[in-house]
């Protein structure tokens, strides 16, 4: 009965144990496998070795799809980081009516998915979308977004930024964390709103932003569903994601999607570990200082 | 007394700017919104008129009944919402389960499993996909809901498991200490002190959990064949594949598809607040 006692909370964690054997333990290892072989998931599995992430580096649709995720994050994390921080900055602030403003800048993180890609779609439609109407109000007469590979990117990087109100949650947590006292001192000190912002609400939010950039390139690496919905012209809104898709399900080609699934990881992991160990550099942990609000690591 | 004078003018002109910020961001929000409302009540025609209306001068709601006939929307709504209801179920409660051993109780190997599950929330599920799609084929199960809701039963979500946790800790242990003295078996703990006490927190992962089930397109995609078990993602993508696009129609059943995660944001949100808070859970 003792014995039965000290295994009880193993009970409790048993069925996530249990998963994590069927859907992660075992699923790696196979892949593992997979990534070595030719296989159309019909027929018997070929070994060939390296041959599949040899291939991909001659792929030119597999470094298309690489270049295009890059180079959307590079400019949609930065952009989206500082969208957001700056709407909690501003929506944090006790003015009449905040509470309105609040929630439709929240709008975006509530209403997602297909719907609101193909509503993308249709405001970026060059002669009768929003967008370009707005624009015509000011004289611009816009471009043809999702129909000119040039414009397909800053397409993608501007819904981001529209869905950018939806992530400042973090923030905002982040923001009424950071103790009065700092603030009151540094008035004392005479330092202006500018001087207050640079040098405590920023440094205070640095684990906030690590967190976001962290799950900001995961995101990116990993996104599929408006891309997959929305496209764009010369392949420039084939996504990592979506050739990976692709050539899983459209063609069939196991082995060859789950070398790119690694590769994937490989790089989610490799950035990662970067931004972690750059952190110390740039990140400043409330706790380090005396008489300010403990705050859990991020 | 001039002091005083360039202080109050200051502050106007910073009220002035954080207004003019808040309103042209929340438009910028808000608009594309209106927008799709909007196209949803004009005809063909209107649609593509230039300059375009705003506010149609008449309504047509036609658009709504036909995205609710153009696509069997009511049998996609079914599958929608059984497969949410057991996800969301399963998510919620299994998380709950989980987290409850972790944060209550000792034995061997606990640290390290929590080291485990923590690792695994960083674990980009794409390396596992094509082995659990394989799995499941294997198995029979493509065209079924079942690889859709099964994977929850089995432990939640590990991000989902590591806030309740956080929370579960906050609850003060002299209230499952007078419950054991009165004989209470530890899954009486959980489902009747933790669970009660633990509302906020279960409904904002609940909302969240729902958000991720009612807009997934990645799996009914990989999964689901037969068009007559898609859900209204997937029938509304296929929509969009339609070759000629009829954006009146085709916004009407975007809205349709999109009004429930809404309603339930608006209905829940006192919890929300309240669970965001108290879990210190990152959107």
């Amino acid at each position: 009965m003792k014995k039965l006692k000290k295994y009880e909370g193993f009970l409790f964690i048993s069925p996530w144990i249990l998963g994590f054997f069927i859907f992660t333990v075992f699923p790696i290892s196979f892949a593992f496998y997979i990534g070595f072989t030719d296989w159309n998931s019909f027929t018997e599995p070929k070994f060939i070795g390296f041959d599949n992430y040899i291939h991909l580096f001659k792929d030119d649709n597999f470094l298309n799809s690489l270049k295009v995720t890059v180079v959307y994050a590079i400019f949609a994390i930065p952009l989206g980081i500082i969208s957001s921080l700056t709407i909690a900055v501003i929506v944090n602030m006790k003015v009449k009516g905040i509470y309105f403003f609040r929630t439709a800048l929240y709008l975006p993180a509530v209403v997602s998915g297909v719907s609101i890609a193909l509503l993308w779609r249709w405001i970026l439609d060059p002669d009768y979308g929003l967008i370009n109407l707005i624009l015509s109000y000011i004289g611009i007469s816009g471009p043809n977004w999702l129909g000119d590979p040039s414009w397909v990117l800053p397409s993608y990087v501007m819904m981001a930024i529209w869905g950018a109100g939806g992530g400042m949650l973090t923030y905002l947590a982040g923001l009424q964390e950071i103790s009065r006292s700092l603030y009151e001192s540094a008035e004392i000190d005479g330092a202006n709103g500018w001087v207050k912002f640079r040098h405590i609400t920023l440094p205070m939010l640095t684990p906030v932003i690590f967190y976001n950039l962290v799950m900001g390139i995961i995101g990116a690496f990993r996104k599929f569903n408006d891309a997959y919905i929305i496209g764009g012209a010369g392949n420039q809104g084939q996504f990592y994601m979506v050739y990976l898709y692709e050539n899983a399900f459209t063609y069939y080609k196991m082995g060859y999607a789950t070398a790119m699934a690694w590769v994937l990881f490989l790089i989610i992991l490799l950035l990662t570990l970067l931004v972690f160990k750059t952190s110390p550099l740039w990140v400043f942990y409330s706790g380090e200082v005396e008489g300010t609000k403990n705050k859990p690591n991020r | 007394m001039a002091i005083t004078l360039t202080r109050t003018r200051r502050k106007k002109i910073h009220a002035i700017f954080v207004y003019l910020f808040l309103i042209v961001s929340s438009a910028a929000t808000v608009l594309p919104l209106l927008w799709m409302i909007s196209t949803s009540l004009k005809s063909g025609d209107i649609i593509f008129q230039i300059p375009p209306k705003w506010i149609p001068n008449d309504f047509h709601w036609e658009n709504y009944y036909r995205a609710v006939t153009d696509i069997p929307f009511f049998l996609y709504l079914k599958n929608t919402v059984l497969i949410t209801f057991f996800r969301v179920f399963a998510e919620v409660f299994m998380s709950a389960f989980v987290a409850y051993g972790f944060a209550r109780f000792h034995f061997p190997g606990k640290n390290i499993w929590f080291l485990i599950l923590l690792s695994t929330i960083m674990l980009p599920g794409e390396v596992t996909m094509i082995p659990v799609f394989l799995m499941f084929s294997e198995l029979g199960w493509i065209n079924t809901f079942k690889p859709l809701i099964v994977p929850a039963f089995f432990g939640g979500q590990a991000v989902f498991v590591f806030l309740l946790r956080q929370y579960f800790l906050t609850i003060p242990r002299e209230l499952e200490e007078a419950a054991l003295m009165d004989g209470a078996s530890r899954f009486q703990i959980f489902y009747k002190i933790f669970l009660p006490l633990s509302k906020p927190a279960l409904i904002t992962i609940g909302i969240f959990s729902f958000q991720g089930s009612w807009n997934d397109l990645l799996g009914p995609l990989m999964y689901l064949n037969d068009s007559n078990k898609f859900t209204l993602q997937l029938g509304l993508a296929m929509f969009n594949g339609m070759t000629k696009v009829e954006w009146g129609p085709l916004m009407a059943a975007s809205i349709l598809v999109l009004l429930p995660t809404l309603i339930i944001f608006f209905a829940m949100q006192k919890y929300f607040v309240e669970g965001i808070s108290v879990t210190g859970i990152k959107g």
